[in-house]
């Protein structure tokens, strides 16, 4: 290796790891672009009073079903609508289920994986079995069933897919906390008298959070298509507020005569999906030791 | 062997035990009194009070589970609310039609994601192997809903080649059915063919680094023979299992795809449950999928043993 080459690894490895994988995530652009659209699409939804060019609950009959024109830049729909306002107004019901949703997740599978991965025997065990059991209904369906009891609106769709989402972190946090919790400085910790709680949350809450980080960005994608799903089978947001699942929903009986109306929805979907993915993707390169 | 498949089932045991409780426990999430929830519209007393009897809902909790999932281990899920038929009926019914749309759609992330996914692995760092990457994220941030909607604007609205919407069992006409299934299975297949790639390009470039290949490789045998023969032939054993995982995204897709191209199959049964407000059915479509998952991850897990020679013991 040159000189150059060692003074480099040694300043690689005298760096804070939080650093060095924010150092190497900004290198990465197609991350970056995928977290300047989430930023953009984030813009969007909070200033959606201001540049929203229409009310998106506004019905205007002389107008129904009008093809993309200097008016109406996305078109209307079925009942004069315009279709870019509900598209800008949409972005609300998209991220706020994808952050409420994985926050939940969070919340509430975190500790759990905490606690089950650290104090194993019995306890271990029958949480694993009770997160097989949450993991053995596809996504979607314990999501379908979940909104159906609870009945169908935005709140409990998110509460359905933060649910359904909480065994994938209850599992990631136990595999990792079970991979550091007989490493020397646990060990150090405990046998200097810490408390559990202390060591919990002070030695082994901090070395495993980077999967869970990269984890969340990619259940955000996940919770979104999740919400847009739900709203497309009518058991999320309830019309006439507009969310891109439910206006898909409605513009399926449209296709031949109106496809503007479908086209923007999904594209506004695929586009803020895409991006958490290449954002998710990058952050899992950059915290991942292993790779250079 | 038969010490992992016993030690395997015993897993299973407690894990089915838990999946019906969560099922069981879907109906304490009904707001207000349960009998008039399950009632639906029909507020007439007498049915209400047929559903508190048969349903035992003055019992105690601990002994109405008993008394539901000893009818579900005799095959008894119930009976539909709105079509006065038995829940299993229904099922063993529509089962066919989303396993006919599952298995084509398999066949079809089989067939693109594995090629995709060994190309990708022997160009690897190349346009190839960049394009191949970009299209499998392209794949999986596709919502396929909205994918079934722009295919059916090109090949039913535009072009006029495939129908719109309808499903013809085989029986009837084989060529009408697979005219019928082909898109929606290309809907559904399109997000699995993505995780595909993925898992058979990981795989791939594993198998390709290690010695044997290079050995194969050092022997004069043919890059294609080394790939296909000697390569492939170890990176597809965590592939096929992995496949095995994703039928529960096959499932939560297809519920989405039947709607869209409006296929009467597994997936429009729960969605129309849910709008009935048909309970029993949507317990029982929960729990014949969490059944699937769970034999199927079983079979999963003895085929990579049965496979896999260093796991055999």
């Amino acid at each position: 290796m040159t000189a150059l080459g060692d003074i480099a690894v040694e300043a690689d490895e005298g760096e804070r790891p939080w650093r060095r994988a924010l150092r190497r995530l900004v290198r990465r652009r197609a991350a970056l672009a995928g977290l300047a659209v989430v930023l953009f699409f984030i813009a969007l939804a909070v200033l959606a009073p201001l540049v929203a060019p229409y009310d998106p609950l506004a019905t205007d009959w002389a107008a129904v079903r009008k093809a993309p024109s200097a008016a109406h830049w996305f078109g209307t729909d079925e009942i004069g609508r315009d279709v870019l306002a509900r598209v800008i107004w949409g972005s609300r019901a998209s991220l706020l289920a994808g952050l409420v949703s994985v926050s939940l997740a969070v919340m509430v599978g975190v500790p759990l994986g905490l606690v089950s991965g650290y104090l194993g025997g019995a306890f271990d065990g029958t949480v694993m079995r009770l997160i097989d059991a949450m993991l053995a209904i596809p996504f979607l369906i314990l999501a379908i069933a979940l909104a159906a009891f609870l009945g169908p609106n935005l709140t409990n769709a998110m509460i359905a897919i933060g649910v359904s989402q909480t065994p994938i972190f209850a599992r990631l946090t136990r595999g990792q906390v079970l991979s550091v919790k007989h490493e020397d400085y646990v060990e150090a910790a405990r046998a200097l008298g810490n408390p559990h709680r202390r060591i919990v949350l002070r030695h082994i809450l901090p070395n495993v959070v980077a999967p869970i980080l990269v984890q969340a960005s990619l259940a955000a994608a996940a919770a979104i298509i999740a919400e847009a799903s739900l709203s497309f089978l009518g058991l999320g947001q309830q019309p006439p507020d507009p969310s891109w699942g439910s206006m898909l929903n409605t513009a399926k009986n449209f296709i031949p005569q109106a496809p503007w109306m479908a086209v923007w929805p999904g594209l506004a979907i695929f586009l803020l999906v895409l991006a958490l993915n290449l954002f998710g993707d990058g952050l899992r390169d950059a915290l991942d030791p292993r790779r250079s | 062997m038969t010490t992992f498949l016993l030690r395997r089932l015993a897993l299973i045991l407690p894990t089915l035990f838990f999946v019906s409780v969560l099922i069981f426990g879907l109906q304490q999430l009904l707001p207000g009194d349960p009998a008039l929830a399950l009632a639906g519209e029909e507020q007439d007393p007498s049915v209400i009070a047929y559903l508190r009897q048969k349903y035992h809902l003055d019992a105690p909790l601990p002994v109405r589970y008993g008394l539901w999932i000893e009818g579900v281990v005799q095959g008894d899920l119930g009976e539909s609310i709105r079509i006065k038929r038995p829940v299993r009926d229904l099922i063993a019914e529509k089962l066919p039609v989303t396993a006919e749309l599952a298995a084509l759609a398999l066949v079809i992330a089989l067939a693109i994601g594995v090629p995709a996914g060994i190309l990708a692995a022997v160009k690897n760092n190349t346009a190839i192997d960049y394009g191949a990457t970009m299209a499998a994220l392209w794949g999986l941030s596709i919502p396929n809903f909205w994918l079934g909607i722009l295919l059916i604007l090109l090949f039913s609205v535009e072009l006029g080649w495939l129908p719109a919407s309808g499903f013809v069992s085989p029986e009837e006409s084989l060529k009408q059915n697979l005219t019928t299934l082909i898109m929606p299975a290309f809907v559904l297949g399109n997000a699995i063919a993505a995780v595909m790639m993925r898992h058979t390009r990981s795989a791939m470039l594993q198998v390709l680094g290690a010695d044997y290949v290079r050995t194969a490789r050092a022997k004069g045998l043919s890059e294609k023979r080394v790939v296909l023969r000697h390569a492939l032939r170890n990176a597809l054993v965590p592939v096929v299992t992995l496949g095995a995982l994703e039928f529960g995204a096959l499932l939560s897709g297809a519920v989405l795809t039947e709607q869209v191209f409006t296929i009467p199959g597994f997936g429009k049964l729960i969605v129309d449950a849910v709008f009935n407000r048909d309970y029993a059915v949507v317990q029982g479509v929960v729990l014949c999928t969490a059944m699937a998952y769970i034999v199927l991850n079983l079979l999963a897990d003895v085929a990579y043993v049965l496979i896999n020679p260093r796991l055999r013991g």
